[in-house]
């Protein structure tokens, strides 16, 4: 017990504020640039633009992210391209999450009817004014209960980056056990911590989903 | 870029079949944990309907616990912590059973909102005309909820062969680990991640496509 | 003396499917031109070409004598390029169409800020104004979703009141609405007419085209059946098909 609290849990928490930073700053990449990408994606002439941002969508949606950030990390380095650990975490989870957070927002957009639309048109609003003024606003409240999801995935998913190298709460708990070997405490409360930090979060995605879920605007 | 297609023309020889051997694993854990996590998910999904509290609450922390909980920390968990207990598994199987436990988890998120969408006079249909509860469920529930939960239940494959990259990390020798032992080999570490990527995506990407498609017929069915 | 609206052998085709089959008429300043017919008939096509909502297969569309949604040679107009032509032209819809996000009176204010570039001061004033001509001012801080569906559709009426249009274009404004809403929709749009506004309006109310409008158009199967001053159309019709759709309405 006294090794635990004075050794386990604060080499977790000293990783779980990583886990935390990480999760902050690819989560700022993930939510502006994909919401960028579902912008430009609602402009339907540009027919090559279209095609760029579906195939980046899907390309970073169908590889694992281990894989993704493999290559920004090792990939990059051998061809002298050398980004540290958490940056290389940070850019990794943030451009995956920019596909993500891309289809949630789309999703949103295609929410709303094309009565909102109309209505703009008819009174004069150009197409920019239309998505700036009538679709991003309703488009971003339908999003809000989905995009918190996406956080706490995300949350969840900065335990990978332990495996190149960036210090957070996995990356603490592998190394304490090849000091101490107490193999079944240490991951047990590296889940625990894990789980206190997703309970609030998960919480909050609730109170959302019933402040904003399911009102689909005609 | 010819220059580096050149590397791959002249290795594919040596890389090809240990990372087609490597994709056999991946698929192997993909598919045996997929199904792991569609049986437990079911019985999940059924139990959150239950009449007892205990059943609903047990599923209830059951769900909590594997959606605030990373992947990698359950596989560690399992894999390494579990010894310590006394309760031992491979490496691969260790990586079956803690994909299947944690995307049960979302499976039955996947099968509550399929048996949501069929309405109550479904149920009250079957019931009437003398079928058993468990031949209302297959024959007549389940049938439906197929058509409904097919996209969903696609996706959830797709994150779990994603997610079983990580079984790297507990030595399971899968794309991932062969990737890094040959990346270590030949020193071509771009050229062998990005091959491995592109396995990822071969499979990944038709089912993906797949699971819209339908999606989009559901959507069209109900409307 | 030109008419303001000038709509010239109108063509609109889905695919196989030909709804108008090429439909003209004229309207000046001031004049009330109700489209009458059965569902399907094509006049709400009609009526949401003239603003470019639905494009036209063929045809023309000339307002106060400018080409509607083609440019020198043709050319087509984006979106971009017909927003200031349709801001002279105000729509009311069938489905009101309000923006859920945006209160009652930012829903009538953001257009004349944003499209027609007035200051925050005179946009907000104006909205206030346009609302209490509907006589909804006492509502203007209210959320669309908590009016009722009458109400919601005279805050749409304020809405496109305060494009200060050239002209006023009412897509079945009644047809979504509870019955004992839509007398007080009617009310409004019959002040509005009063106000010598000009206007263009689709509607299923027999009795209330007849009492506003100036003439009657009916159209039937993409094609103009019969037309001419509203009382003498609706109480007089002179084809088949007109005396069989008014008295099945009446009925």
């Amino acid at each position: 017990m006294e090794f635990w609290l004075s050794t386990i849990m604060p080499g977790l928490l000293t990783g779980a504020v990583v886990t935390v930073s990480v999760t902050v700053a690819s989560l700022l990449i993930a939510v502006t640039l994909g919401f960028g990408l579902a912008v430009l994606r609602q402009f339907p002439r540009v027919r090559l633009l279209n095609f760029a941002i579906d195939a980046y969508v899907e390309f970073f949606r169908n590889i694992p992210a281990l894989s993704h950030l493999f290559i920004l990390y090792f990939g990059l380095a051998a061809v002298g391209i050398k980004i540290t650990s958490i940056p290389a975490a940070i850019i990794g989870l943030g451009l995956i999450g920019a596909a993500v957070t891309c289809d949630i927002y789309r999703s949103g957009f295609l929410a709303l009817g094309i009565g909102q639309v109309e209505a703009a048109r008819a009174v004069g609003m150009t197409p920019v004014q239309t998505i700036r003024f009538i679709l991003s606003p309703q488009a971003i409240r339908v999003a809000l209960p989905p995009l918190g999801n996406y956080a706490l995935q995300l949350m969840k998913d900065t335990s990978i980056v332990s495996a190149i190298a960036a210090p957070e709460i996995m990356f603490y708990a592998r190394s304490m056990v090849t000091s101490s070997f107490q193999t079944t405490l240490i991951y047990s409360s590296a889940a625990m911590v894990y789980l206190l930090m997703s309970l609030p979060l998960a919480y909050a995605v609730t109170r959302l989903e019933h402040r904003f879920g399911g009102k689909a605007n005609a | 870029m010819l220059e580096f297609l050149d590397v791959y023309a002249r290795h594919a020889d040596q890389w090809g079949p240990r990372l087609a051997d490597a994709a056999v694993v991946s698929a192997r854990i993909s598919i045996l944990g997929f199904m792991l996590a569609t049986v437990v998910g079911l019985i999940l999904g059924l139990a959150q309907e239950a009449s007892s509290r205990i059943v609903r609450t047990v599923v209830r922390g059951y769900i909590v616990f594997f959606r605030g909980v990373p992947v990698l920390a359950i596989l560690f968990l399992i894999y390494f912590g579990l010894p310590g207990v006394g309760i031992v598994f491979d490496a691969e199987p260790a990586a079956v059973v803690g994909l299947g436990l944690a995307f049960a988890a979302q499976m039955a998120e996947v099968f509550r909102a399929g048996l949501g969408a069929i309405p109550r006079g479904q149920w009250e249909a079957a019931m009437s005309a003398g079928f058993r509860p468990a031949q209302t469920l297959f024959l007549i529930i389940l049938p439906q909820v197929v058509r409904i939960i097919a996209a969903p239940v696609i996706v959830t494959f797709v994150a779990l062969l994603k997610d079983s990259s990580l079984a790297s990390l507990i030595t399971v020798n899968e794309l991932v680990l062969e990737g890094r032992a040959l990346a270590t080999e030949y020193f071509l570490p771009l050229h062998i991640y990005i091959w491995v990527g592109a396995m990822y995506f071969l499979i990944a990407f038709p089912l993906s496509m797949l699971a819209k498609y339908l999606a989009k017929r559901a959507r069209g069915a109900r409307a | 003396m030109s008419s303001l609206l000038s709509v010239q052998d109108l063509h609109k085709s889905y695919g196989n499917l030909e709804v108008l089959k090429g439909i003209g008429f004229d309207l000046s300043a001031g004049e009330k031109l109700a489209l009458i017919g059965p569902s399907g008939s094509g006049k709400s096509t009609c009526l949401r070409c003239v603003n470019f909502l639905e494009k036209p297969t063929s045809g023309t569309i000339l307002l106060g004598g400018d080409r509607v949604g083609a440019k020198a040679g043709e050319r087509p107009m984006s979106n971009r390029e017909l927003a200031p032509q349709r801001a002279q032209m105000g729509m009311v819809f069938q489905g009101f169409n309000l923006w859920p996000h945006l209160s009652v009176r930012e829903n009538v204010a953001t257009p004349v800020r944003k499209v027609q570039g007035e200051s925050a001061p005179v946009a907000r004033a104006l909205a206030e104004e346009m609302l209490a001509k509907v006589r909804m001012d006492h509502k203007a801080d209210a959320m669309p979703e908590q009016l009722s569906g009458g109400q919601q559709q005279r805050v749409a009426i304020a809405r496109a009141l305060a494009q200060r249009p050239k002209l006023m274009l009412f897509d079945e404004p009644t047809s979504a609405l509870d019955p004992e809403l839509v007398g007080e929709v009617l009310n409004v749009i019959h002040e509005l007419a009063d106000e010598g506004r000009t206007m263009l309006l689709v509607t299923h109310e027999i009795a209330f085209a007849r009492d506003v409008a100036d003439r009657v158009m009916f159209l039937y199967d993409g094609l103009i059946e019969e037309e001419g001053p509203a009382r003498e159309v609706i109480e007089r019709p002179q084809r088949d098909r007109t005396k069989a759709f008014l008295s099945r309405m009446h009925g």
